[in-house]
């Protein structure tokens, strides 16, 4: 029992993760106004660069930077479009995902010649006395990235209501205008946002091709993109809110994992619906309550 | 020297001047009025002063000093603040996070809330204000909001501040107490530049004025030299114009419109209307007075079928059109100025004469058995723009390359050509020069003469009160009272106007 536990935990948590650090970079970019359907093209583009990143250089660290710098360049595309072309975002957020559904497919058969060769993945960390811990122990046995996107949250959560970048992007997604009016910069405030969010989705993908499983495959990110958006709007846009959803949806995950393997009789295909109802529950039910920036998805054109 | 100087400002954008040759001087402790009618070059001259533009040629001295600036953070610097007639606030952000925003003076990365809220309830004590630093914006009132930006600008240290035409959301009260707020800033050494094309205000607040007609300064004078209304209208306009309203008494006949126990909730689940019932009879032009945003919309919305009523009903002379179609509404002889000529009176891709007949097209003299006769409406578009004087190159000019003046001018032509039993009139002056303002009042009173029922919407008291035979007053989308013209007060309509002593039924 404690054994089930335990690993209902973990698994969990690993499930949790990629959500929560492609949540916390959408915390900037959503609060300044972006809706980025694009986030599963990014995170799918991540997964890949990741794992060509590692089978390059041998190194899991050096994968996860490629995987953070290229997709960071790849959002450069969106962010061109959306803030400079005033395109609308949703049509360019689409865009990116069918292009990245096809460079991955294209660079993982160039890459690696459809073998799946061993690469080095992420290890976990264990940390001392803490892993010993009964049950929550294996809360101490996690990778890096694990521990990284956890202590992500109190930072973004400071940056966000104590300083004037937070300040900022806030402004910058309510009222542009306004923003435009007292100096700040609409356009680069976008623009390193959409960035940032692109460097997070990047490691949030290679965790999933690197952390979760050692190998990429076409189409792995299957909608964990858009449950990071619905992540974003169920936690009400704070970082606290992207913890506790991203936990929630890694629940409903971990769950369907756990009940296929408990034999229920339940047909498989219902229980792998579940994040997916989660998602659609949050989306429909909570959005009304929680309350987008008044500028979001909108250009911003200045006169 | 004048403490501020704009000298020979010329400002081109391709072919048009904007600024031709301006000067501007404005000494310290004034309040200075730059008054012009839309398109006057006020605002341009304003955004040259604030960094937005840069001028083509010309210069700017501040306290005896050339500046250049070059975008508003250095406008900021040289101590220049502008309130834009479009608040610039954040709502869902406290007070004092929006005063803090972009200004890093106290700190550079992390905000130090406190500390600049101490700064800012002294600056507040300082000018007798009393706004809590920690308030939420959107629950301020307007008028709040208002005296907010303005300690924004003064907090970032501003010795000029610029008010784009400030008084237009407010209630005669609010636009009191923003007079006396004004004053008592000059009071302590503070230079104010009050744009505005009302020409009362400027009698009543400012010192000098300066006023720019077609992107020139023709007049600049002190108001004690001025004689009267019409000799600051006739220079802002270029001719001699009649500012008086000729109305005669009326006996209104049968009721056309008649509201009944109206009521409207958005999407959101917020009542916008509640409860509204009154009528409009033929002969008389209702008033609708109160701040943008009340409910005017949605009443005018649920009157013209574009939103469908959550209880109550419309009838149109003994019609009930709740819930009927605009088309079929149109049909029980309605005429609609809507409020937003761009999104709801015109096809800006489709020429004057097709925007003409938008309404019309199906039936003669315009169209036979679903053929359109161009040879017939052309001829009637041609002679209305020239009865409304619709300055256009042609009636086949894309309606969106027009002024904003004149796309207004050719959507009342053809709303008041219809000979309607019912006019809805929203904001009908928006954008007009005087002198066109007071033909399409006059237009519009001889349409009641003739017999149509008026609704008139306005959120210019002065107007409300020159054409109204009844005003109703919303607030919050409720009715707060109707009130002869003849009996109503000013002040009495201004309180309800804010929500102050709504009427026994």
């Amino acid at each position: 029992m404690i054994e089930t536990l335990s690993s209902f935990l973990s698994s969990t948590v690993r499930m949790a993760t990629p959500l929560l650090i492609a949540g916390l970079g959408l915390v900037f970019s959503a609060n300044a106004g972006i809706v980025n359907i694009g986030i599963e093209g990014f995170m799918l583009f991540g997964a890949l660069m990741g794992c060509a990143g590692s089978y390059w250089t041998g190194s899991a660290l050096f994968g996860a930077l490629i995987a953070i710098l290229s997709t960071m360049l790849f959002s450069a595309i969106f962010a061109y479009f959306t803030i400079n072309q005033y395109a609308d975002q949703t049509v360019v957020g689409a865009a990116i995902n069918i292009l990245a559904s096809g460079i991955t497919i294209t660079l993982n058969r160039l890459v690696f010649e459809g073998k799946v060769p061993a690469i080095s993945g992420f290890e976990s960390l264990h940390i001392p006395f803490l892993e010993k811990l009964p049950i929550i122990g294996i809360l101490f046995q996690q990778s890096l990235v694990c521990y990284l996107a956890f202590v992500l949250v109190p930072v973004v959560a400071y940056v966000m209501r104590k300083t004037h970048l937070g300040l900022q992007v806030l402004a910058v997604g309510e009222n542009p205008r306004a923003s435009d009016t007292v100096g700040i910069s609409v356009k680069w405030t976008r623009w390193w946002t959409i960035l940032l969010s692109g460097a997070l989705s990047g490691l949030a993908g290679a965790f999933m091709s690197m952390g979760q499983v050692r190998f990429f495959s076409e189409g792995m990110i299957s909608g964990k993109g858009y449950m990071a958006l619905a992540v974003i709007v169920l936690g009400g846009y704070t970082a606290f809110g992207v913890l506790w959803a991203s936990l929630i949806f890694g629940v409903g995950m971990a769950l369907q994992f756990r009940l296929q393997v408990l034999n229920t009789g339940i047909p498989y295909q219902i229980l792998t619906m579940l994040p997916y109802v989660i998602t659609l529950v949050a989306v429909c039910g909570v959005n009304s309550k929680t309350r987008g920036p008044a500028s979001s998805g909108e250009p911003y054109i200045k006169e | 020297m004048a403490y501020l100087e704009m000298h020979a400002i010329t400002k081109t954008f391709g072919s048009l001047v904007a600024n031709d040759n301006v000067d501007l001087k404005v000494e310290k402790g004034h309040i200075h009025a730059l008054l012009g009618e839309n398109g006057a070059g006020k605002s341009t001259l304003m955004n040259i002063l604030y960094g937005l533009y840069k001028p083509t040629s010309g210069e700017i001295f501040l306290d005896g000093e050339k500046i250049e600036i070059q975008d508003s953070k250095h406008a900021i610097k040289a101590g220049i603040g502008m309130v834009h007639q479009h608040f610039m606030l954040i709502p869902t952000l406290s007070v004092i996070e929006n005063v803090v925003l972009g200004y890093k003076e106290i700190s550079r990365f992390r905000l130090h809330l406190d500390e600049a809220a101490r700064k800012f309830n002294l600056l507040c004590e300082k000018f007798g204000e009393s706004i809590s630093p920690w308030e939420k914006v959107e629950n301020l009132s307007i008028g709040e909001q208002q005296r907010l930006e303005i300690l924004k600008a003064l907090f970032r240290e501003s010795e000029l501040l610029i008010l784009d035409e400030p008084t237009a959301v407010l209630t005669p009260q609010e636009t009191t107490k923003l007079f006396g707020f004004l004053t008592k800033l000059t009071e302590h050494g503070l230079t104010i530049i009050f744009i505005t094309h009302k020409l009362g205000e400027v009698m009543s607040l400012c010192d000098r004025c300066t006023i720019l007609r077609q992107g020139k300064a023709v007049s600049h004078m002190d108001i004690s030299e001025v004689e009267s209304y019409s000799q600051l209208a006739a220079l802002m306009v270029g001719r001699e114009v009649d500012l008086e309203t000729y109305k005669t008494d009326k006996t209104p006949g049968e009721s056309v419109l008649e509201l009944e126990d109206l009521s409207y909730t958005n999407e959101k689940g917020i009542d916008r209307l509640a409860h509204v019932s009154f009528s409009v009879r033929s002969g008389e032009i209702v008033g609708i007075a109160g701040v943008d945003g009340n409910g005017q919309s949605e009443l005018v919305r649920l009157i013209t079928g574009l939103l469908h009523a959550t209880s109550g009903s419309v009838l149109i002379d003994g019609c009930d059109v709740t819930g009927a179609k605009p088309k079929e509404i149109l049909a029980h002889s309605v005429a609609h100025i809507p409020e937003d000529r761009h999104k709801m009176a015109m096809v800006s891709d489709m020429t004057v004469n097709e925007n003409m007949i938008l309404m019309s097209y199906d039936h003669s003299p315009y169209s036979k058995h679903g053929i359109l006769d161009w040879k017939k409406i052309e001829d009637i578009n041609q002679k209305l723009c020239n009865t409304y004087e619709v300055k256009t190159p042609s009636i086949h000019e894309t309606a969106g390359k027009l002024s904003g003046g004149n796309q207004q001018k050719f959507v009342i032509a053809r709303e008041l050509n219809r000979n309607s039993r019912l006019i809805v009139a929203v904001y009908p002056a928006r954008g007009l020069d005087i002198g066109t303002t007071k033909y399409i009042q006059s237009r519009l009173i001889e349409e009641r003469d003739r017999g149509a029922a008026v609704l008139l919407v306005s959120n210019e008291l002065d107007e409300i009160f020159q054409l109204s035979d009844r005003i109703a007053v919303l607030y919050k989308g409720e009715v707060m009272g109707i009130v002869g013209q003849k009996e109503a007060k000013r002040d009495a309509i201004g309180l309800m106007m804010a929500g102050i002593g709504k009427q026994k039924d």
